[in-house]
């Protein structure tokens, strides 16, 4: 227990919080990294996995290929990056959004997927057009999916980003490698503390956002259905019997 | 390909210490998941308590994990061991999640025959309901195979040998050809392991269809949520 109480003790020392690689500046580079590479990749992947989705068509090779990637070990990615093109951010952006693409494709098909086919057909009978059908219907009904998939995204260029500190001067990862470096285990301990709660708050962030997401109308069924279940434990805890002593 | 003539042997020294690392923490996460994932489909309380439970740890990055560990079980930075207990927690986040929705996949109905049978709650479980909830158990694993051959190789960075071992000294070196060979034998690795539970699953269940088990594994329902790198 003592290791986490200098771990502790590290991050809270003010030394850590100004200057040159501090706490703030490692924050900073972790978030902006991780918000850059998730906007390219998002770009790349949410709109080929939406029209995976709406068309059905290309599906299977968009299931292979991200489910292929994920066999890829991401610290040999990253450091065949780092190789080829040298020091500099560069290399890790480059494979944290190969990296990010197959979690965001998959959401993205998977989500527009998950749309009834019956909603769908409805939708056209309206007269609703192609683009209408899928920004009006599948977008609204698949978003909670769509969301799932860049949460895990963001989740994996945050873990990633950690590890790319190995090949590239950025982010929490640095107090782990620097503190490897200098056997001081306090800086390590304390800079894996400072990347758990960060993809926590992310998650939990992301978890709202799923929740707020999920269009009213599907909300309005969800709650009704929870309402009509049958709850058991009301029976035994409502009022009590009472017997005899009826007026 | 000339470095990986010359440096076959330790290739092929870094392939079974990598096994020794990844195939003790995927048969460990399964068998610490399975009873768990019971709990959570028996129980409707412990569900969203375990599942999210399993989601947080997730959501933990690898090398903050790897690093995080030692405090806690007394093991050293390097210890093979630790290593092991990470990918064992990663493994069974995954596989807990769809244990309880592989018991839930069998019907109710052929749970209740099987009672209207005589069978005890542990005969039922391990006649009926653990069988019938293989196929959906088996998906869970090959995606943990997969995702635990790749993650092994993250300990390299801090100093645990697996075949990441050729990405850190490939790097440091620069020698490019050292860490395309440490990719593919990573992937090769990954895929035999998977072929092989697919094969073991094969055997165990000849009832599922060979029709539903074609490979869907690698790109199931999970590949939404990416690994924890």
């Amino acid at each position: 227990m003592n290791l986490l109480f200098d771990a502790i003790a590290w991050i809270l020392d003010p030394a850590n919080w100004s200057g040159a690689g501090s706490i703030p500046q490692r924050l900073w580079e972790h978030v902006s990294i991780t918000a850059v590479v998730l906007v390219i990749a998002s770009a790349i992947a949410l709109p080929t996995g939406a029209l995976i989705g709406h068309t059905g068509r290309g599906r299977e090779p968009a299931v292979r290929v991200s489910g292929g990637l994920r066999a890829l070990p991401t610290l040999g990615v990253l450091t065949l990056f780092g190789i080829w093109l040298g020091i500099g951010l560069t290399a890790p952006v480059i494979a944290l959004v190969i990296l990010a693409v197959p979690p965001l494709l998959a959401g993205a098909y998977a989500g527009f997927e998950s749309v009834d086919r019956r909603t769908i057909d409805a939708a056209r009978a309206v007269g609703m057009r192609e683009s209408q059908i899928v920004g009006k219907v599948e977008l609204p009904l698949g978003l909670p999916i769509v969301v799932g998939g860049i949460r895990s995204a963001t989740l994996q260029i945050i873990a990633t980003a950690t590890l790319a500190a190995y090949i590239a001067d950025e982010g929490f990862g640095r107090f782990i490698f620097q503190g490897l470096r200098t056997r001081d285990y306090a800086e390590m301990l304390g800079g894996s503390i400072l990347v758990i709660i960060l993809a926590l708050v992310i998650d939990g962030l992301f978890a709202i956002m799923q929740r707020l997401v999920v269009p009213a109308g599907v909300r309005a069924s969800r709650t009704r259905e929870l309402r009509s279940r049958p709850t058991r434990s009301r029976a035994v805890v409502g009022q009590p019997i009472t017997e005899g002593n009826q007026e | 390909m000339t470095w990986l003539w010359s440096n076959l042997d330790l290739v092929g020294e870094l392939i079974l210490v990598h096994l020794a690392l990844s195939v003790p923490a995927i048969i460990l996460s399964l068998v610490i998941s399975v009873p768990i994932g019971w709990l959570a489909h028996r129980y409707r309380w412990s569900r969203g308590v375990l599942l999210s439970l399993c989601a947080l740890l997730y959501a933990i990055p690898s090398l903050a994990l790897f690093v995080a560990l030692p405090p806690i079980t007394g093991l050293g930075l390097r210890s093979p061991v630790n290593l092991v207990i990470a990918l064992t927690l990663y493994g069974i986040a995954v596989i807990v999640r769809t244990a309880a929705d592989a018991f839930d996949s069998v019907q109710p109905e052929v749970r209740q025959s099987a009672t209207a049978m005589g069978y005890s709650a542990a005969g039922r479980f391990w006649g009926v309901e653990l069988p019938l909830a293989g196929p959906v158990l088996l998906s869970g694993l090959r995606v943990v195979v997969v995702s635990t051959v790749s993650l092994a190789t993250v300990g390299a960075v801090i100093g645990v040998q697996s075949l990441g071992s050729l990405f850190t000294d490939g790097f440091q070196r620069g020698i490019q050809a050292e860490i395309i060979t440490g990719i593919v034998a990573t992937i090769l690795l990954a895929l035999a392991l998977d072929w092989l539970c697919v094969l073991t699953g094969r055997m165990l269940m000849p009832w599922s269809s060979p029709r539903r088990s074609r490979r869907p594994a690698l790109s199931d329902v999970r590949s939404i949520e990416a690994d924890p790198a």
